[in-house]
């Protein structure tokens, strides 16, 4: 089958399968479905980094956190970016769009959900349970770790034993040794954190140097971003990776089913990919968008959107940072930020009285900060003044802060959404998500809770003073739920193995299918899902549509 | 597209950034208004013209609201408590005016020796991190699982 291709002219032949996204999901999906011999092609409205270019290569490296390598696309404005409407948002969308996707910025905190994370309805009766298990995603999580590349130590009490293959982990440095007396004084868990940071050469990977600079891109390429990860092996099984392409919409036969998709390459000209399968892997703010904005006569609300959830559901993970001032020097910004975790508060504890809320939190404990960012947040928190006692405050502060982050579960909740903005467009006029998302109380006494917990421990550990910001309005970095998985029709959008119910050729891997978002960074399971999903569809090439 | 400042906007973000950062004695350390590091936040703000021009009109919109003069044109505690003002009723501009200044003063040579770092970027020398005491882990591994089981 042939099909023209808008704007040129031009003829191609049908592919098999289309993969909307490079980023996490989407490099991993790409990759398993190598095998299949498939013709396989994946649409990215990004391009390929040059970690020659990342800001840790030059002088100017922590002011472009705040430009071209900022969280945030409304700031960063590039070619491949769409603008978000995140006025009505109490939290900003944090994302990066090029091959690699958010794995290019995040920080590589790469911790696996536990199993009470997929049975929180049975367990707590909150929410919904997943379609499926901790076990189900095991033999994924682990094949998703030799690819990605782990570094952690095993044995932490807070998960079930793992066969996991990790390297060494990250070092401890002045302020691990520091905060984890604190957390050894008041008999609290820690653990070094699994991150997806080689700390050993790995799979043609050098080794972190410590850069400290891993959310502006890893210049080293220790971390595992999936344009170094994943895409290299995928494009060399013969996956067809196209960048700066933009997709619209996913196009529709009369039955309904998909046939592909309408987007614009990095010229601007619109073009037509006629495939038999398409997998959506954009986040659960970019899928949501794409499926809503491709409506048609068999999908009048949007596609895969019968239940009426596509789009609803978003999930954030509430963040709370708590930072403590030491008076003794510490690592400052040298080395990856992440050291070790805490899960003390994570599981439900009925018995534990000063919990008003359900679920809970991870700590995240961090390194310090570079110059500026200690500057900025001195002249932030009050504790650096402008004028005259600027430098004697300042020394107060540099190379002595250092802390962490709760990250609190965020609970789905139909009215926090993902909309297509009736104005707002991207750069080739196709609608521009639109969030509305509120903190629930639940999370803001989760919030409160991990405040005061925080401050405590670093109490114990020497702090003499203490910064605290509940939310972190601009951390948006894990986007949930929009599409999520079940078993029944009207309840989820998606199979318990990632096919729409709507739409037999039709599947999302990313966060979007997440059922509850757990207490943990994300990426290992949307890796360890997308993973699965492709399991699920090789067992069932002969009757994928039935 | 990089926009050049005017003269005037240029004069009040000189002064602003030296009320922000000050030379100091104490430290042998250059205000920020200082030539080099200057030049680098004029380059470095006209980059970002909007959000910096924006930030500098409001400051005269204050001024001209506490004296109908530009603030350049104020005396010191004049300007002192056009900056108090402006603080109070624009926090995101003056945020973003704090902000440049602190991006390129804390990365000048003369600035970074004198707290004992190096004058170079991270990248590719890296930094050496202490790999830190595992003993410490000891009492958590004697504690046991804590994770729920599901059956």
């Amino acid at each position: 089958m042939t099909v023209t291709v808008a704007g040129r002219g031009m003829t191609e032949q049908a592919i098999d399968v289309l993969i909307i996204g490079a980023g996490a999901s989407g490099a991993a999906v790409a990759w398993s479905l190598a095998e299949t011999k498939m013709k396989i092609v994946c649409l990215e409205q990004g391009g390929f980094m040059n970690p020659g270019e990342y800001p840790a290569t030059g002088r100017d490296w922590e002011a472009r956190a705040s430009s071209d390598f900022s969280i945030s696309p409304n700031t960063r404005q590039l070619a491949a970016d769409y603008p978000i409407a995140e006025d009505g948002s109490a939290i900003k969308v944090a994302n990066f769009n090029a091959v690699g996707g958010g794995t290019v910025l995040y920080a590589g905190h790469f911790p696996r959900f536990h199993p009470s994370d997929f049975r929180v309805k049975s367990l707590d009766g909150v929410a919904d349970d997943w379609p499926l298990d901790y076990n189900d995603l095991a033999p994924h999580y682990a094949e998703n770790d030799r690819m990605m590349g782990v570094a952690g130590l095993a044995g932490d009490p807070a998960y079930p034993s793992d066969n996991a293959e990790r390297m060494p982990p990250l070092p401890l440095g002045k302020s691990g040794e520091v905060l984890a007396r604190g957390f050894n004084k008041l008999g609290w868990h820690w653990w070094p954190s699994d991150t997806a940071i080689a700390t050993q050469p790995h799979d043609g990977r050098d080794k972190c140097i410590n850069l400290g600079a891993c959310i502006t891109g890893c210049a080293q390429g220790a971390k595992a971003s999936t344009d170094i990860t994943y895409w290299p092996h995928a494009q060399r099984a013969g996956v067809e990776l196209r960048t700066h392409c933009r997709v619209r919409e996913i196009t529709v036969d009369e039955s309904g089913l998909a046939t592909g998709a309408i987007y614009y390459d990095g010229d601007g000209v619109e073009r037509e990919v006629e495939a038999h399968v398409v997998i959506m892997a954009c986040n659960g703010v970019g899928t949501p968008r794409i499926l809503l904005n491709s409506k048609s006569a068999a999908h009048p609300d949007g596609l895969a959107n019968s239940s009426g959830l596509v789009g609803r559901n978003l999930m954030f993970h509430p963040y709370a940072s708590i930072q403590g001032i030491f008076e003794e020097e510490l690592d400052g910004h040298r080395g990856p930020h992440k050291i070790f975790r805490s899960q003390q508060f994570y599981e439900t504890d009925p018995a534990d009285k000063t919990r008003d809320f359900v679920r809970g939190y991870t700590f995240e404990i961090q390194r310090g900060q570079g110059p500026v960012s200690t500057a900025l947040t001195g002249l932030a928190r009050g504790k650096i003044p402008w004028g005259a006692g600027h430098h004697a405050a300042f020394r107060k502060l540099h190379n002595r802060i250092a802390g962490m982050v709760a990250i609190c579960e965020d609970l789905p909740e139909a009215h926090n959404r993902v909309t297509l903005d009736p104005d707002l467009k991207d750069g080739d006029g196709i609608p521009a998500p639109r969030i509305s998302y509120t903190l629930s109380e639940n999370s803001r006494r989760m919030m409160d809770h991990a405040v005061a917990k925080a401050s405590e421990v670093l109490r114990a550990a020497g702090a003499i003073d203490i910064m605290t910001q509940a939310p972190i309005t601009y951390g948006g970095w894990h986007l949930m739920g929009t599409a999520r998985m079940g078993t029944d029709p009207g309840t989820s959008v998606v199979n318990e193995w990632g096919r729409s119910h709507d739409v037999k050729n039709l599947f999302v891997v990313d966060g979007s299918i997440f059922v509850t978002s757990a207490g943990v960074n994300p990426t290992r399971t949307i890796q360890a899902l997308a993973l699965y999903i492709a399991d699920r569809m090789k067992q069932r090439l002969a009757n994928l549509f039935d | 597209m990089d926009i050049s400042f005017t003269d005037e906007e240029a004069a009040a973000l000189a002064i602003i950034a030296e009320m922000i950062i000050p030379a100091s004695d104490d430290y042998d350390l250059p205000g920020a208004n200082d030539d080099r590091i200057f030049a680098d936040i004029l380059n470095t703000g006209a980059r970002q013209y909007e959000p910096v021009a924006a930030a500098l009109a409001a400051l005269d919109a204050v001024c001209n609201d506490l004296g109908d003069q530009p603030f350049a044109d104020l005396s010191v505690a004049a300007r002192a408590d056009a900056v108090t003002a402006f603080r109070h009723r624009h926090v995101e501009a003056a945020g973003v005016l704090a902000t440049i200044t602190t991006q390129c003063y804390y990365r000048d040579d003369r600035v970074m020796r004198a707290l004992d770092m190096e004058t170079r970027p991270p990248f590719p020398l890296g930094f050496d991190v202490d790999e830190g005491d595992w003993s410490l882990l000891e009492p958590v591994r004697a504690s046991g699982p804590i994770y729920r089981e599901t059956s």
